[in-house]
């Protein structure tokens, strides 16, 4: 006879997931465009990387440590590591390190942990991080390197590395320039037109992602493959970025449709700045976005309009940051607006009605 | 692309591992050894508990009424096997809390020999209040583990003109693989029982549906059904809670049962093919609901199998005879994995809504170490019902039991997706259970609270009345004495 176990509740069986096997999920899916976007900017952003995400782990010690916790088991989840390794994504790739400390500072200790850790924060601690380095060091932010692979002439070679990380750029016009929403701003800010603006514009290599961007924005290729393997695998769902590709697509043909010389394509749209990894990874934060999928609809057109917008009207070139904090911001609202109906309830609540024979 | 706007039919569920091959491929095993003794408890059923009509010491025959059934609610309970009752008292229930009910002990004398039981010769000649009547005293309830007495719900059909009667083979729950196998072997029988519930309700039709991860057993029940253009037998998706009635009256019928209804209402009622097995056994033979088949299964299981039991065989013995490893055994579910209850031992009797007793190992079971909700929402998206279980939880975690209520608690039908989907362990249902139960805790204590008050304000009110009217009297009786006094007073003037 068996005696003494303890009860528990059902389900006494569960799929096999975990939150750290979510988190390496997504890291894996992110790891073709990290890997690409190093390869492209070299050393550099090496060193960037590193010094992003081991200070995220970093920061998420002390907060955790602070608060009296065992911290292994805390960083084992991935949590700290994937926000870190977001951040560093987004970020202009030769950025001096205190950049990276700073905003893994910011991300983890006012985007998280501030609110209660891992689940409770309100917005997304990346996009939290970057647009508050964007807003404070604008000069660093917005200091774009020119594509130079690894193991070519042009790269810098491991101490030369070691100084534009720790000292800074000696040569900043020479190895730097802007990206292509950037340049597309300035020039529309001095009367130009698309077509002469676009005269060098190649649509293929900011497809696979031979420009000059953040870290690992600009493969629209490898981003989008991975966000596809995602959704595939049911770590994420298709609702946020298709709702929001398809807005901003939406938005900026029927602009460019009414005027080609002052609103630029869906293509180019889709293939610059964050959108990708916006609309894949970003958006797609669990803590920060709706939990139902007309509510994730809704949050993914939200942010495409506000992209749209921003990009178009707004001073900034890039506005994925902004549109993701804003719609954080209303996914408390969204989900007390939009819930699912209830068995035998309608919308309101009440009970069905009894049809009549 | 007009069905991509029509409501879904299913709503939520998940896809667990199956784990029904080792048992759902062997024959039902009939030669369980006689228990020497059997503990048959009076509650086996919604509702409220049989009555004892038998003394310790009396002898009694398989198949003779032990108690019988009282209030509208209820179902009589019979003797398994013939034997000597040798105790009516309180034993461990086979529910998680083990907590002593009222059983019935009957020591068994291994002769197993029937009561004389009345058969009628053409039971489609019976009235069909005559069918209930006789379900009703074979102590028949739904076998799909609701336990609700089958001749009300047969009453209720035939009040409510019920036009469809769905037969719930969907046995959605893992591991469990009795329904199959009952199917499969007594596909005729079953059939016969819809005919016989068909008839008992003044219903035309039936339809029996059955995952599409059976398919010997649909065939063996199309194949019984062919016959009677009645009965229709459908397969319908493997996807848990499949067998949730309401699901699968939506699924079948495309109606929606409204919350606070019964199916009934809305012209449809649903019954277990166990249950069908049970009223052809009732019906045909005259035999009460003595036995019933049992799926033993899980990890720590030697040699798993469907088994046909008498009620109030003890769990240890079916162990015993099944080889379960009892180091092995981290817990003891009676019931599926989904939705089963876990038992703290296995000296606990089975009763009617025993489908299954697994014996699972520890590597079977969740991962009990709890994590912080990420928000991921599958919990949402697996929800049958269409709740939010992660904002309940929430709110039940900082104590808004009403707050939680407000947002569907009431509506949670334990079916165990949101905790078997977390990917942070939370173990949700308990979360629900608890806020249930203390919600339900609460309600009674206003209520006796209300009560009370109530009671102490008509005490006052009494004593105030008393009070008044002594004072009153007491009035009257100094004004009395007074004109007493003065007319003493004025007889003695008038003497002097």
């Amino acid at each position: 006879m068996i005696t003494h176990l303890k009860p528990a509740s059902g389900a006494h069986v569960g799929a096999k997931s975990s939150v750290s096997f979510i988190m390496w999920q997504v890291m894996l899916a992110l790891l073709p465009a990290t890997v690409f976007g190093i390869w492209c900017f070299g050393w550099p952003a090496l060193n960037l990387f590193v010094i992003t995400v081991s200070s995220a782990v970093l920061f998420e010690v002390i907060c955790i440590r602070m608060a009296g916790r065992v911290a292994k088991p805390v960083i084992m989840d991935g949590s700290a590591m994937l926000t870190g390794w977001l951040l560093a994504m987004t970020l202009p790739p030769w950025s001096p390190w205190w950049i990276g400390v700073v905003g893994s500072g910011l991300a983890i200790i006012l985007g998280k942990q501030v609110y209660g850790g891992l689940g409770q924060n309100l917005f997304n601690p990346a996009m939290l991080a970057r647009v508050a380095l964007l807003i404070s060091f604008p000069i660093e932010m917005t200091t774009w390197s020119n594509v130079s692979p690894l193991f070519f002439s042009q790269s810098p070679g491991i101490t030369e590395s070691w100084h534009i990380t720790f000292m800074g750029l000696d040569n900043i016009d020479a190895v730097t320039g802007a990206t292509t929403l950037g340049y597309i701003k300035t020039e529309f800010s001095q009367n130009h037109l698309l077509a002469d603006i676009l005269k060098d514009y190649s649509g293929l290599l900011n497809f696979i992602g031979w420009t000059r961007g953040s870290l690992g924005e600009t493969s629209t290729l490898l981003l989008a493959l991975g966000g596809a393997w995602l959704i595939r695998r049911g770590i994420i769902q298709w609702y946020i970025p298709i709702s929001l590709l398809l807005t901003v697509t939406m938005f900026a043909s029927v602009f460019h449709m009414v005027d080609n010389q002052h609103y630029i394509s869906p293509m180019i749209h889709l293939n610059s700045g964050a959108m990708m990894c916006v609309a894949f990874f970003i958006a797609t934060d669990y803590v920060t976005s709706p939990n139902t999928p007309t509510g994730q609809i809704v949050f993914g057109a939200g942010c495409g309009l506000l992209i749209f917008v921003i990009r178009t009207w707004g001073s900034y070139p890039e506005g994925a940051g902004f549109a993701v904090l804003l719609m954080n911001a209303a996914t408390p609202l969204i989900d007390h607006y939009i819930r699912p109906r209830i068995y035998g309830r309608d919308r309101k609540g009440r009970p069905l009605e009894i049809p009549k024979p | 692309m007009l069905s991509f706007f029509k409501k879904p039919l299913i709503r939520g569920g998940v896809h667990a591992e199956e784990h029904k091959a080792a048992t759902a491929t062997q024959a039902i095993v009939y030669n369980f050894p006689l228990p020497k003794k059997l503990y048959i408890p009076l509650q086996q059923h919604v509702g409220k508990p049989a009555e004892p009509l038998i003394r310790v010491g009396d002898k009694v025959l398989k198949g003779q009424l032990l108690a019988y059934s009282q209030g509208v609610i209820s179902a009589p309970v019979h003797a398994p096997s013939s034997g000597i009752i040798l105790d009516v008292n309180d034993y461990p229930a086979p529910h998680p809390s083990a907590l002593p009910i009222r059983m019935i002990v009957l020591e068994t004398d291994g002769k197993d020999k029937w009561i004389t039981t009345e058969v009628p010769i053409d039971p489609f000649l019976l009235e069909p209040e005559d069918i209930s009547l006789r379900v009703g005293a074979a102590g028949i309830v739904g076998l799909g583990g609701a336990t609700f007495p089958t001749a009300v719900k047969l009453n209720m059909g035939r009040d409510n003109h019920v036009d469809t009667l769905i037969i719930n083979g969907s046995e959605c729950e893992p591991y469990l693989s009795c329904d199959d196998r009952l199917m499969q072997e007594r596909a005729e029988e079953i059939i016969d029982g819809v005919r016989l519930m068909l008839h008992g309700m003044r219903s035309e039709k039936a339809v029996v549906a059955i995952e599409d991860n059976k398919p010997q057993a649909y065939l063996a029940m199309h194949t019984a059904a062919l016959p009677y253009p009645t009965i229709q037998v459908i397969q319908i998706p493997t996807r848990y809670p499949m067998g949730w009635d309401r699901q699968l009256i939506r699924y079948v019928t495309g109606k929606e049962v409204p919350v606070g209804c019964r199916s009934s209402e809305i012209g449809v009622t649903i019954h277990n093919v166990g249950t069908a097995y049970a009223v052809h056994k009732a019906i045909r033979h005259g035999q009460p609901l003595l036995s019933r088949v049992i799926t033993v299964a899980g990890g720590a299981v030697k040699r798993p199998m469907n088994i046909e039991v008498p009620l109030g065989t003890l769990i240890s013995e079916l162990f015993n005879f099944c080889e379960v490893n009892t180091e092995t055994t981290a817990r003891i579910v009676m019931g599926g994995p989904m939705m089963g209850e876990s038992l703290p031992h296995s000296g606990l009797p089975t009763v009617k809504a025993t489908s299954g007793i697994l014996a699972l190992t520890a590597s079977e079971l969740k991962n009990t170490e709890e994590q912080p909700c990420i928000r991921c929402a599958a919990c949402v998206s697996v929800c049958p019902a269409g709740l939010r279980p992660l904002d309940m939880a929430n709110n039940i975690r900082v104590n808004q039991l009403d707050a939680a209520v407000d947002i569907g608690l009431k509506d949670c039908i334990s079916c165990g997706c949101c905790s078997y989907i977390c990917p942070s362990n939370i173990p949700l249902v308990q979360y629900f259970k608890y806020a249930s139960g203390e919600v339900m805790a609460r309600q009674q204590a206003q209520h006796k609270a209300e009560q009370n008050k109530r009671l102490m304000d008509a005490r006052n009110a009494r004593m105030e009345r008393i009070a008044q009217q002594q004072r009153e009297e007491e009035q009257a009786r100094l004004a009395a004495k007074a004109e007493r006094e003065r007319l003493k007073a004025a007889e003695q003037e008038v003497v002097a």
